[in-house]
């Protein structure tokens, strides 16, 4: 007698704890181990690049913010380095200072927000509860400088909006001394932990080759042991002038990636500490009144600055006719921008390069013959983020 | 043979026909080709051991509604051996077939369906060419330049119906696209660092 054995279909999401997002995964399961997965994407597609050739470069800032959430400085500061370049005008060595130290303030809190997560979906709570608790002071400190805790809008081509209040440098200083114990504490939940280790370990293996063959970048490619970090080998702001290491995987698993991200908040706050020390006082922004919006005080005394203040705030800065491709070290990988300008004060395109996009697309990849339970694990260690695959 | 200058002349010696224009911008080397070349210059570029560039970063197309050939499609390349980057494009007409680089890197599989979705640009060999980003049953290529910033459809839920309908857009008011440009170019004006700078202007 012959039996017919079809496969199970399942429907993973779109709205599923683990799932990071909106992410709709179309799985084919052969008992309980996955043959094939099909992402549906796109359920947060907001039309983001559409949105940026409709608004000025400065109005264009805030959506930057809005592609990957947990990191909204890192984003805008690929847009600014473009424009920088095209508009070839350098930024002040304290605003570098600020801009590099809040880049790994955001790195740090995409990694705890990853690495706690990732521990929930394998089934551990309490990481997830002491992380947040330092993603919530880190978002303070967003919030002091920029106004918000999340959608800062703080980069500006040429430096950054305004100076840090005062105090904050001096509590950074302060955060920066507590958080390695709470990093700490974190490895001492899952590094050794036997069930972490039993569910991360060996899951989700990329190879060197297929790490380059399917546009991996950051963690992703590091993890499999390719040593590759913008911040070194194509460094921009004063990365060149600080001292870091960049931590690299041996096996490519999940587990190799956790480690990397640990390792990498460590650097992190070495990074703060350093911009903190060198940081002098100083100018926030470029001089150039063309570019950067004169202050308030200015305002009310000079007619030019009234003049440049309209200007820039109703038809913006125009850029001349260029094209050029942008990337920074995001938390989650190459985050880049191909701008090409026309010589209006409006981008004529906008490309995101959003690292999630690439990493996603390797779920079959990734996936095929592991079993149901290793989606949300591997998932988890991809670091995604729907504001970015979707834009 | 690290040199972007260097790899820029191997490219161009090797490759003499099917290369049509090289520059060197933003410490990036831009490169013009051929629809018809593709995949022989990109299988050249990714495996020659002087250029390497072993990983393509994105694929994107630039609507110019204006010119003849209306669609630029922007292919971006990294290497990372050399620690360079290359930005590979050729144009092409409206319903032009253009040939998809999956074979090549199958990262090129959903940056394609992305062009597709985004220009109704057609790739030829594509495994799964489908629409990505937009919704089920979404019709036109939203980042056309002729494709309006509203939209020409909007979607919420019919009390009625009972279900999802999508609908024609009503806006109360138009997107208002205004026009601030002007001739002004005022004097050359750069702030000074000293506090009492307002005589100066």
């Amino acid at each position: 007698m012959t039996k017919k054995i079809k496969n199970l279909n399942l429907n993973f999401g779109p709205q599923h704890p683990a799932a990071h997002g909106v992410l709709r995964l179309i799985l084919e399961l052969d008992g309980e181990v996955v043959e094939k997965a099909d992402p549906h994407i796109g359920l947060l597609h907001r039309g983001t690049e559409k949105l940026i050739e409709n608004k000025t470069y400065m109005q264009a800032v805030p959506y930057f913010d809005r592609l990957d959430y947990v990191a909204p400085m890192n984003q805008e500061h690929a847009f600014a380095l473009a424009i920088e370049k095209i508009l070839d005008i350098d930024v002040p060595i304290r605003a570098q200072y600020i801009r590099v130290m809040f880049c790994e303030i955001g790195r740090i809190l995409s990694h705890i927000l990853n690495v706690t997560t990732q521990a929930l979906d394998v089934g551990a709570l309490t990481p997830s509860l002491w992380g947040f608790e330092e993603r919530e002071t880190l978002m303070t400190f967003y919030e002091r400088a920029s106004g918000s805790r999340l959608h800062a809008n703080y980069f500006r081509a040429g430096g950054v909006h305004q100076d840090l209040p005062a105090g904050l440098e001096k509590d950074i200083a302060k955060f920066c001394e507590t958080f390695p114990k709470i990093i700490n504490d974190l490895e001492n939940l899952l590094t050794d932990n036997r069930i972490f280790k039993q569910r991360n370990v060996d899951i989700g293996v990329v190879t060197k080759d297929d790490a380059l063959d399917y546009s991996f970048s950051g963690v992703m490619i590091r993890g499999s042991g390719i040593p590759w970090d913008l911040r070194k080998s194509q460094p921009y702001d004063c990365y060149d002038q600080l001292d870091f290491k960049i931590p690299v995987g041996k096996n490519g698993d999940c587990y190799d990636r956790y480690l990397c991200r640990i390792e990498e908040m460590k650097e992190s706050v070495s990074i703060i500490k350093q911009c903190l020390a060198r940081m002098e006082k100083g100018p926030i922004k470029t001089f150039d009144g063309k570019i950067s919006p004169p202050s308030k005080a200015e305002i009310k005394q000079s007619m030019e600055a009234l003049i440049h203040h309209f200007k820039l705030f109703t038809e913006g800065y125009r850029v001349p006719k260029d094209e050029i491709y942008t990337a920074v070290e995001a938390p989650k990988g190459e985050f880049g921008v191909y701008l090409i300008s026309d010589g209006s004060s409006k981008p004529y395109k906008c490309k995101i390069r959003a690292p999630g996009f690439s990493h996603l697309q390797s779920m079959d990849y990734l996936i095929k013959g592991h079993m149901l339970a290793d989606v949300p694990a591997v998932l988890g260690s991809l670091d995604i983020v729907f504001g970015e695959v979707d834009r | 043979m690290n040199n972007l200058i260097d790899i820029e002349k191997k490219i161009n010696s090797e490759l003499t026909t099917k290369i049509n224009k090289t520059s060197i911008k933003h410490n990036q080397i831009y490169v013009e080709i051929d629809k018809d070349d593709l995949i022989d210059v990109v299988l050249f570029i990714k495996t020659n051991k002087d250029t390497k560039f072993r990983q393509l970063i994105d694929i994107t197309v630039v609507d110019y509604p204006e010119e003849t050939q209306r669609f630029k499609i922007v292919y971006l390349f990294l290497s990372h051996e050399f620690n360079h980057r290359m930005i590979l494009s050729y144009s092409i007409n409206e319903n032009e077939l253009i040939s998809s680089l999956t074979s090549v890197f199958p990262s090129a599989n959903w940056m394609e369906r992305e062009v597709f979705d985004m220009y109704g640009v057609n790739f030829k060999n594509h495994p799964d060419l489908r629409r990505i980003l937009t919704d089920y049953g979404f019709e036109g290529h939203p980042l056309r330049k002729d494709f309006p910033l509203t939209g020409h459809s909007e979607v919420r839920y019919s009390e009625e119906k009972k279900k999802v309908i999508n609908e024609p857009v009503k806006l109360e008011q138009n997107y208002r696209n205004f026009d601030y440009k002007s001739p002004w170019e005022g004097t050359k004006y750069i702030k000074e660092i000293s506090e009492t700078n307002d005589k100066k202007n």
